[in-house]
């Protein structure tokens, strides 16, 4: 077996090379930690699967979204989509840092995080659309109540500006909001993983263990608080941005172990069964009460330490079975993921997109399997081909890998971060 | 391990579709039914006073525009008294639109200080999700609540949201009827699984959630199976069923 350490590096042999005299002289001194030189497929197409999970996740009555992990164990999509986020901003960033300094790739975070904003401020557009729509054009006793949530179109004044401040955020709209938080934190964390990568991940696990001790998380319009935390689910992005910092090497150990995979098969399995007893309620009294009384409730919004350990322990068993040099990677099949996953942005909010149009024509033409069937692949069938045509423009326009240096090869990167 | 799955799921649907073979439209398959919850206070005052006073605690779904007496607590009176004839039942209804659980739980402290029903019948949730309350929390207050209810020495049934496929992008309902469903472990009360009824009868082709309309026809026939699911479902649970009339 390849050493799991490249294996999970996501860096080249050379890489890891490079790396390997800034470990030895480590042990004491702070040093410079260099990220891997060079894309790791695995990233891309697992970030493109999480997209289509997320996507058929996001149609509230879907069929096909009984294939979604979220059925089958603690975690979701949204695990993999912010590790793998963190992971490939460091990649990017990193670099950056390295050759131009703070401040150039600070603000070159901050441009993208600009970016992100203008993305969901524009999906919020589209959502008001849809809502306003339904609001005029719905009506039935039975749901007087329901309809209350409609309540807020005759107060544009309070819920755009509370859009805008992203406080209000609608269903389903709120990863990219934690995105921008997490990467407008991201420049100093950067800093410190270059420099300190033990302390930057010790400063993010303690964040995370005081903001569920304090109960910290922003607030949200109309009440309550953030879907997701970004004081908790920070730990998830940070963690991605130190296994691209050398992490991973560090974790080699570990993640070499036969005991390791063991733990984590097992409890991939556990996790399995627990959920089963979800949807088979047959099944629910088989869980003892002091066990239940353990891990209810599974807390999404603070990021539960059951859902990251599961995201751990899939993580764990995906960088055994499937190494960076995997020649699967280059298979066919596998290109649509990946195109998917190289165009994160663009590809999420399509598929954001793509949902409220589902649940639109579902509304509005029929809500049936067969309908919930079309949608789903449809939908996923679009995401390919705008995530086809946007590698391809990328091609045509002499921006692929190949044709650039190094530098540049950051910059094209740093598109899909 | 798709396979597995595959199975379980199979066994499961045929199992729930073969308990819903019978002939009322406004039937429940057993998976979504009560469970081993069991009501001893309404056992026990139905027995020994030959009466049960219910409380219906709800939102604005507890209750119906247009003629009286067509909303579901009307509804479930009405089944209550015909299959228990011997049996004084008495329904109030208290149904204060826009509270949340937490606005709900103040009002009903008060309430039960002076009254004592022998079961009450919680409907929440709804305004809840609406207004995004943090579904911990929900949860917690939730949990609270009803263990202090039944310190009282009152059954509690827990009743969640209406399926409602129009605004189920709009509204997460899911994570409140997940801690509903937690509390009613945690408390070994009955949940009445609205949501998963009201999919149920939408996937089976009884009612039609999608379509838009003014009439109050379909909203009472919904409430008058909602009514009468929840009768069979308390005389169940409160081991009334030898003393009850056969539901028509």
């Amino acid at each position: 077996m390849n050493s799991v350490s490249q294996q999970l590096a996501t860096a080249e042999p050379a890489a890891v090379a490079e790396v390997r005299p800034a470990d030895m002289a480590e042990s004491s001194a702070p040093r410079k930690v260099s990220p891997p030189s060079q894309r790791d497929y695995r990233l891309d197409l697992f970030r493109g699967v999480a997209l289509w999970l997320i996507f058929l996740d996001h149609i509230p009555t879907n069929i096909v979204s009984w294939v979604t992990i979220r059925n089958y164990g603690f975690s979701d999509a949204t695990e993999i989509f912010i590790f793998i986020s963190g992971y490939t901003a460091a990649f990017v960033y990193g670099k950056a840092m390295t050759e131009r300094g703070f401040l150039v790739s600070g603000v070159r975070i901050l441009r993208r995080a600009w970016q992100i904003y203008v993305a969901h401020i524009f999906l919020f557009c589209i959502y008001m659309a849809e809502i306003a729509y339904v609001a005029s054009s719905f009506e039935n006793p039975l749901y007087a109540e329901e309809m209350g949530v409609l309540d807020f179109l005759k107060q544009p004044d309070i819920t755009i500006v509370q859009a805008l401040l992203l406080k209000f955020k609608p269903v389903n709209m709120d990863v990219l909001p934690l995105y921008i938080v997490l990467l407008l934190l991201f420049p100093p964390v950067l800093w410190l993983l270059l420099r300190r990568p033990m302390l930057a991940l010790s400063a993010s696990v303690a964040l995370y263990a005081v903001s569920w001790e304090f109960e910290w998380n922003l607030e949200a319009y109309p009440s309550g608080t953030w879907y997701f935390n970004p004081f908790a689910w920070q730990l998830l992005f940070v963690f991605g941005a130190w296994c691209a910092m050398g992490g991973s090497e560090r974790l080699s150990g570990v993640l070499r172990s036969r005991v390791t995979l063991v733990i984590a098969i097992s409890y991939l399995v556990f996790a399995f069964l627990i959920a089963m007893t979800w949807h088979i309620p047959p099944l629910t009294p088989l869980v003892p009460e002091w066990l239940s009384a353990l891990l209810y409730p599974i807390d999404k919004t603070n990021l539960d330490v059951l859902r990251f350990a599961h995201f751990l322990a899939l993580a764990v068993v995906v960088v055994c079975y499937v190494p960076r040099d995997w020649p699967g990677l280059q298979w066919p099949i596998f290109r649509p993921a990946i195109w998917c996953g190289q165009h994160s942005l663009e590809i999420f909010c399509f598929g954001v997109f793509l949902a409220f149009a589902a649940v639109f024509i579902m509304g509005e033409i029929s809500g049936a399997v067969a309908m919930q069937f079309f949608v789903s692949f449809a939908g996923v069938a679009l995401m390919i081909a705008a995530g086809g045509l946007l590698s391809w423009y990328k091609t045509v326009e002499g921006r692929n890998p190949g044709s650039r240096t190094k530098t540049t090869d950051a910059d094209m990167a740093g598109g899909e971060a | 391990m798709k396979a597995l799955v595959a199975a379980l799921f199979l066994t499961y649907l045929l199992v729930g579709g073969a308990e819903a073979q019978r002939a009322d439209i406004c039937d429940v398959p057993g998976y979504l039914l009560f469970g081993e919850s069991e009501l001893g206070n309404v056992t026990k005052s139905v027995k020994e006073k030959r009466r049960l006073d219910i409380m219906i605690f709800g939102s604005a779904s507890s209750t119906l525009g247009g003629p009286e007496g067509k909303a579901y607590p009307a509804r479930l009176e009405a089944t209550l008294k015909a299959r228990l004839p011997d049996i004084e039942v008495h329904i109030t209804i208290h149904a204060a639109p826009r509270q949340t659980v937490t606005d709900m739980w103040n009002e009903l402290k008060k309430i039960i200080r002076e009254q004592k029903p022998a079961l009450i019948v919680w409907q929440t949730g709804t305004v809840d999700a609406m207004r995004g309350v943090e579904p911990d929390e929900f949860g917690s207050v939730l949990n609270k609540a009803v263990e202090n209810i039944q310190a009282n020495g009152t059954d509690v049934v827990l009743m969640n949201m209406q399926y409602s496929p129009r605004t189920e992008s709009m509204i997460a309902v899911g994570p409140y009827a997940e801690n509903m469903r937690w509390v009613s472990q945690q408390r070994g009360v009955p949940l009445f699984d609205r949501l998963g009824v009201m999919r149920h009868w939408s996937d089976t082709g009884v009612f039609d959630f999608y379509t838009p309309t003014k009439a109050f026809s379909v909203a009472q026939k919904v409430h008058e199976c909602i009514g009468r699911a929840l009768a069979t479902q308390i005389i169940d649970a409160a081991q009334l069923g030898p003393m009850a009339k056969v539901a028509q």
